[in-house]
């Protein structure tokens, strides 16, 4: 099959650092040729593809895309941070480690928050035993570019037995000098038992086009804890694809929120792994789309053992001629038995231009499960507006009331108070509230 | 002095199908008036109107509010300026919480009225105070409106906001539909709290007896779209006994 867009730049480029690195025998090295292979071999995605039915990427891919690093000035240091959180942060400037601007002060001792370069000093047989073994770069194409092209990773760890209080905020800056393609890489280790809370912002500096292929691979271990809330606000000419892959130990929790609040094509790939018993995995998501955005939302969880609980829950509010996707498939395994899985997905389509396309996907070879999916898409509630109107609200306010209400349905999940409170301002300015 | 609400001549239709057929009424500030009649007469279609549902056609006639063309006013200036209307199927609004909504409304409300906005601490003051006079359980504050209310909760719920939105003109639609006798004599007893000299009421009922409670200035009786017999309290009592057949047979000779 024809690859959609043009891969030969990127296999030049490839070539061109492996020179400069002179065929390096490291681990690493092996491994980034293996992704530059499995890259070569799958090409991008085009709308044959299954899983990109909906999600034309071809435009944003036929432009120049430089694969190498480009700065940013750090006087353009705004609004990194949440108002009243009080965070480890660690910022990434176009993917790569930003000192100057992270503030990592207070850590316990044995917790590692830190980029590629000081891990690889300490912790190599860390980065050795996860990094790349999580992502899933033999199937998809975007995973595989990012592993081949990835040079900086946001390397967090918590070890065994460690409870981090304050949650990490990582934030990853985006500018658009160069037409760059800019590919985040993340790396999350929870250890037995320990627990903490990530929230993952990015931020691009002005409106011109940008490119961003994040990956972030995370390994959840025994009756850990880990939430993660994820807040994509990137402003209009911003295309991103963002890659979640899960792997849970035994009795551990992963609670995700994902809210996508802005861009021009957005698409979140997330797979959860439940190899092992007992484990719990919430997925929420929350997208609004105006104009001609595009936000594709791909969830896999992959229950492989027994006695395991998930539930999703995504909603989304379109307008104008905006796209949405939800394509949620739950597995469930011949012998993952006793699962509850639940997924909803409700949709809000506010103008007769734009779509919804709900999917969910159950796939299930085991007697002894409870599974339920339920999607609907629908108007504003004419009924519930005329109820609220004949209270004193203005037409605009009762539908801001019901569709601000709508969102924070999902943002509630959230359980950490300042990224909640953040969340509801957001969402109540995108919905012009 | 001008009456509050007139109705004169009220016709009204919906998809060509006409329902009122001729509503005449007149409310004065501080009366209560109770509208009557069978299932299908028009009533809670009047109730309706007066909201300003858009639903129904007015072909002819008209109703002036405090002097004022009640009809080409929005639903939502309608509340402002003091127009209440407790449903019979009041809307459940899922993840709308209860204080949210009643802020907003409340507010705007007052700001229409030139008062100062209520503040949270001064607004759940001034609910506390509204749920106690219907005993509505304190614990429906926190909840989303109406969101999995029994239907006695619900009813209680409108007449709360009532309380809440302090309103010139309420009508209440068929309020004491799905109440059982403690959960109306509450109601009612909520509704009496409300009754002041500058409050008028306009409650509509097919059963006599949430008029045992709430005892009105006047009793209407609607057939077929149009009122065709008002008096006293009395009136209503000789409807419970002989139905509403008598009407019929004694208002039949009135051409339509």
């Amino acid at each position: 099959m024809a690859p959609s867009a043009d891969i030969t730049r990127f296999v030049t480029a490839f070539a061109r650092r492996e020179t400069a690195r002179k065929g390096s025998r490291h681990w690493l090295g092996d491994l980034r040729r293996d992704a530059m292979r499995q890259f070569t071999a799958l090409g991008f995605p085009t709308r044959k593809t299954e899983a990109w039915k909906y999600t034309n990427i071809a435009g944003p891919l036929r432009r120049t895309l430089n694969t190498d690093r480009s700065s940013l000035p750090v006087e353009a240091a705004h609004a990194a941070s949440i108002p009243g959180l009080d965070a480890h942060v660690i910022v990434f400037d176009n993917g790569r480690h930003c000192v100057a601007l992270s503030h990592l002060e207070d850590l316990p001792d044995s917790v590692l928050i830190t980029g590629w370069a000081e891990a690889a000093q300490s912790h190599s047989w860390l980065l050795h035993r996860y990094f790349g073994r999580v992502a899933d770069y033999e199937t998809c194409p975007f995973v595989a570019l990012n592993t081949a092209f990835t040079e900086d990773t946001a390397v967090v760890y918590v070890p065994a037995n460690t409870v981090l209080d304050r949650p990490v905020h990582l934030v990853h800056r985006i500018s658009n000098d160069h037409n760059p393609l800019v590919q985040p890489r993340v790396l999350i280790i929870v250890g037995d038992n320990a627990r903490m809370t990530l929230v993952q912002t990015s931020i691009t500096t002005d409106a011109a086009p940008t490119f961003t292929n994040s990956v972030t691979e995370v390994s959840v271990g025994r009756d850990a804890h880990l939430e993660r809330i994820d807040i994509q606000d990137e402003p209009d000419g911003a295309t991103v694809v963002s890659s979640l892959d899960v792997t849970q130990n035994t009795g551990s929790t992963f609670h995700n929120s994902s809210f996508t609040l802005g861009g021009s094509i957005v698409r979140n790939n997330i797979t959860v792994l439940t190899d092992a018993e007992h484990c719990q995995t919430f997925l929420n998501g929350l997208f609004l789309a105006s104009g001609a955005s595009h936000v594709d939302n791909h969830t896999l969880i992959d229950h492989a053992k027994p006695q395991c609980y998930s539930s999703e829950y995504y909603k989304g509010i379109l307008d104008d001629r905006a796209t949405g996707v939800f394509n949620g498939k739950v597995l469930v395994r011949q012998d993952a038995q006793q699962i509850n899985a639940y997924q909803s997905n409700k949709s809000i389509v506010l103008a007769d231009t734009a779509r919804m396309y709900a999917k969910p996907e159950l796939e299930i070879y085991a007697d002894d499960v409870k599974c339920s999916h339920g999607a609907t898409t629908g108007q504003l509630d004419g009924e519930a507006i005329f109820y609220l109107r004949t209270r004193g609200l203005t037409e605009k306010q009762a539908r801001s009331l019901m569709l601000v209400s709508f969102a924070r349905d999902v943002t509630e999940r959230v359980t950490i108070m300042p990224i909640r409170v953040a969340l509801d301002s957001l969402v109540t300015e995108h919905l012009g509230a | 002095m001008t009456p509050l609400l007139e109705i004169h001549n009220l016709h009204a239709s919906v998809e060509e199908m006409s329902i009122l057929k001729g509503v005449d009424l007149t409310v004065h500030t501080g009366e209560t008036h109770a509208v009557m009649g069978p299932n299908g007469s028009g009533k809670s279609t009047l109730a309706a109107i007066l909201a300003g549902r858009e639903d129904y056609d007015v072909t002819s006639g008209g109703v002036l509010y405090k002097g004022e063309d009640l009809l080409e006013m929005e639903v939502d200036e309608r509340a402002r300026e003091g127009v209440f209307l407790a449903f019979q199927y009041p809307v459940e609004l899922p993840g709308v919480s209860m204080m949210n909504f009643l802020k907003q409304a409340v507010n705007s409300v007052r700001e229409h009225r030139g008062q100062e906005s209520l503040n949270a601490a001064s607004l759940l003051r001034l609910a506390r105070r509204s749920a106690e006079l219907i005993h509505l359980d304190p614990s429906l504050k926190k909840r989303s409106v109406n969101e999995g209310f029994s239907g006695g909760e619900k009813k209680r719920n409108e007449i709360f906001q009532l309380a809440m939105l302090d309103p010139t003109l309420a009508i209440l639609d068929e309020t004491d539909s799905g109440l059982d006798i403690d959960a109306l004599r509450s109601v009612a007893d909520g509704v009496n709290a409300l009754r002041t000299p500058d409050r008028s009421f306009v409650v509509i009922t097919h059963y006599q007896r949430l008029l045992d409670y709430i005892i009105p200035d006047f009793v209407h009786v609607m057939v077929d779209g149009r009122i065709v017999k008002s008096g006293g309290k009395d009136l209503a009592l000789a409807l419970e006994e002989r139905g509403y057949e008598w009407i019929r047979e004694e208002t039949s000779a009135v051409p339509v």
